[in-house]
């Protein structure tokens, strides 16, 4: 069953699909050492980190942004 | 509710000042232009309450539409001719995202070579669209035809778009005496667009024109398969309470004196008004012709021209389009969903002017038979 | 500038890990706020947020086809002034090539028309969503599958068509160029954009890991260089008046920029020279 026109009217329901799965290099944020300067929550193409600076695994895809751009190395990318 | 002498162009704008659509992007096009103008005036002189975009090219007159019925509001448009096949592409994604957008269509021949004239081949090529296509033969059938057609198009058990289409000139550039219904009848007849499928509302996100991978796409197509369906019982619904409201009745098809006819000629728009005229003089004579004038395409109403049909021993169709090495779509149509035998006949292309006599000759080809589809008015020292 | 903490585009989108268009649209939603119906171009944005039955838009969205997010914008936003709807903000996001190239005309009708919207083009330089595709906006010397090197080519032999400068010709009251890393004064040039009556262009460079071919982790760095390099220049058009609004420090080599791309590794140092010279002649000029 298909809604008519195939409109969609559960916003944001890509949270069903738990990108984290894509992941192979885990980022793990270091609190101590962040000076929270917001890059890291600017820059994240899924918008999977918060102001309060913790990481959604549900949905991180691994990609590194957030470890290149944190200007204190307080993100470290691992094999996971 | 008064009674005014006026082109089908005119009668049409007539109806939409009358349905009231918030937004009406259009596109100017020989010869559907003057429906735009008398929108435009209207909106101009504070008659009608309408967003009017004139936009820079049909395709975005028919995205405009979409966007706005997308919103949630009752639009307009019109086209013709190259406009329309400039729409092909947006007029499937109309069906496909079940807006109920409304438009009229000038029949005007396709290019090339280019002609500004009269024929079907224009709101024929968009058959597959998932419109439901409406054939007017005088101006005052455009303005009710219209009328109808919001009343269909937004009727949750159909959401699919309409087109009303009216002969080129024959009908968009000649007078009539137009009656032009009551408001308040009208109002009666036509309730608020109130969409719960499709809207762009702030305060309840949805999202409209998704992506669809084969799981679901061919389940989305069969649903307006079943819409176009079930558009059947709600357009018999629109004319009989059309009827109740103002006195003027429509049906899939027009019988014509073809109840008892052995000879019956098919056909759709302007054309049919001189075929009542040829049969009329042939039944003076004592010839039993009649005329079947199929009024919708879109559903095809197959039940009702078999009905109408069957019992003649011979029958014409006449197309003003062409479907190459087929014949005429509406014969070919005819032909494979009654089963019955139909002589097809091709005339009037690009404006090519269809006289009595042709017609007479489509009967006495009907009634001897020689070949299963014939262009008729060709100028005979070349062919 | 006070940013929402809610994300109106939600993750679980099909993005390639490290896509730059979703950081852009990420950051000018919560500009916009949930006051905001958004209009898509066919292209990565569109397939990658609404796979049927779900959707990353957590407000109103609409798309219809490649070449018309314009005039679909259009009749939302005459169908929202219809409702008495007009702070609605409507924003329409649409790839380099449905702006550049099959949109062009769509776009010209709506800014010329004056309505009341926001145009934001992500440009990744090339047709990404059909595979790296050269489009209008594809600049010179990058190797596209449809501009490859080879021994008679260096790859696309066309400079990029100059988007911004097209839609400031139109009149548009506010135009401005942007990069996703550049958040600050891409946030800023959103506002103003939304603040303004009457049409307003963006055309903001987002970096593409898949079609530029680096190192997903180096997409803000990549847009970074970009700009530092002259390569990319910050600048608005606010009723006519042209002004840059960011300039680097000291400007650094193009080589640096096209070195660390796949699709400009083919380039003899005789071609990067090329580039420098013209980066250098626009930067003269602009005292950059």
């Amino acid at each position: 069953m298909v809604s008519i026109g195939a409109g969609v009217k559960e916003p944001g329901s890509t949270r069903q699909n738990k990108t984290g799965s894509w992941r192979t290099f885990k980022p793990t944020l270091d609190k101590e050492t962040c000076i929270k300067c917001v890059n890291c929550y600017m820059f994240c193409p899924e918008g999977c980190i918060n102001k309060d600076y913790d990481i959604d695994y549900d949905f991180c895809k691994g990609c590194g942004i957030c470890e290149v751009e944190c200007p204190v190395k307080a993100i470290k990318m691992e094999r996971e | 509710m008064v009674t005014k002498v006026m082109s089908a162009n005119q009668a049409i704008a007539e109806a939409v000042k009358l349905a009231n659509p918030e937004v009406i992007p259009v596109y100017p096009i020989t010869p559907q232009t003057t429906i735009s103008e008398y929108l435009a005036k209207y909106v101009a002189d504070g008659d009608l309450d309408s967003e009017y975009i004139m936009v820079e090219s049909e395709h975005s007159a028919i995205s405009a539409s979409l966007g706005a019925s997308g919103t949630g509001v009752r639009v307009f448009t019109a086209t013709s001719s190259q406009g329309l096949a400039l729409m092909h592409e947006i007029s499937f994604a109309a069906a496909g995202l079940r807006l109920p957008v409304v438009m009229a269509d000038a029949n005007r021949a396709l290019s090339a070579p280019l002609s500004i004239w009269n024929d079907q081949q224009d709101s024929i090529s968009e058959r597959d669209a998932g419109w439901i296509q409406i054939y007017a033969e005088d101006g005052q059938e455009a303005l009710d035809s219209i009328l109808m057609a919001y009343r269909i198009s937004e009727d949750k058990n159909v959401l699919l778009p309409s087109m009303v289409c009216i002969d080129g000139f024959i009908l968009t550039h000649t007078v009539d005496p137009v009656n032009i219904p009551a408001k308040e009848d009208v109002n009666k007849f036509l309730p608020k667009y109130k969409p719960d499928h499709a809207y762009l509302d702030t305060k309840k996100p949805m999202s409209i024109g998704t992506f669809t991978d084969p799981s679901y796409y061919m389940d989305a197509r069969y649903d307006m398969e079943l819409a176009m369906e079930r558009s059947q019982e709600i357009i018999a619904k629109a004319h009989t309470e059309f009827s109740e409201i103002f006195g003027r009745d429509y049906d899939f098809v027009e019988k014509y004196r073809s109840e008892d006819a052995d000879v019956i000629i098919v056909a759709m728009g302007s054309i049919c008004s001189t075929i009542k005229d040829v049969v009329d003089e042939l039944r003076d004579a004592g010839e039993k012709v009649g005329l079947v004038r199929v009024r919708v395409f879109r559903p095809f109403p197959k039940t009702q021209i078999y009905e109408a049909l069957k019992g003649a021993s011979k029958i014409g169709v006449i197309d003003k389009n062409v479907c190459f090495s087929i014949g005429g779509v509406l014969a070919t149509e005819i032909r494979s969903n009654t089963g019955l035998d139909v002589s097809g006949f091709i005339v009037g292309l690009g404006g090519r002017d269809i006289k009595p006599s042709d017609i007479k000759e489509i009967m006495e080809k009907t009634k001897n038979p020689t070949k299963q589809t014939q262009w008729i008015g060709l100028k005979k020292e070349e062919h | 500038m006070e940013l929402p903490n809610k994300e109106f585009l939600a993750p679980g989108h099909r993005g390639c890990a490290g896509c730059g268009a979703t950081i852009g649209v990420r950051l000018a939603l919560k500009v916009l706020g949930e006051n905001t119906v958004a209009i898509s171009a066919t292209g990565c944005v569109e397939v990658i947020t609404t796979p049927y039955p779900e959707t990353s838009w957590e407000i109103p969205w609409m798309h219809v086809a490649f070449e018309n997010a314009s005039a679909v914008a259009s009749g939302v936003e005459a169908a929202l002034k219809a409702q008495g709807k007009t702070d609605t903000n409507v924003v329409v996001f649409g790839g380099d090539g449905g702006t550049a190239d099959i949109g062009l005309q769509s776009l010209s009708g709506a800014m010329e028309r004056e309505h009341n919207l926001i145009y934001i083009c992500y440009d990744n330089e090339a047709y990404m969503n059909t595979g790296i595709q050269r489009s209008g906006a594809t600049p010179y010397g990058a190797s596209t599958t449809t501009s490859p090197h080879g021994k008679e080519s260096f790859g696309e032999n066309k400079p990029k068509k100059n988007m911004p400068m097209i839609m400031a010709a139109h009149g548009v009251p506010y135009v401005a160029t942007a990069s996703i890393s550049y958040p600050e004064d891409l946030m800023k040039k959103v506002k103003k954009a939304a603040e303004i009556e009457g049409p307003a262009y963006i055309h903001l460079q987002q970096p593409c890991t898949t079609g530029w071919g680096y190192n997903p982790a180096q997409t803000i760095e990549l847009g970074r260089l970009a700009v530092e390099t002259g390569s990319w220049i910050l600048y608005e058009i606010e009723e006519g008046e042209f002004k840059v609004t960011y300039k680097p420090i000291q400007r650094r080599m193009v080589k640096e920029y096209l070195d660390a791309q796949k699709r400009f590794k083919h380039l003899t140092d005789i071609e990067k020279e090329k580039i420098q010279s013209h980066v250098d002649a626009i930067c003269t000029e602009l005292k950059i």
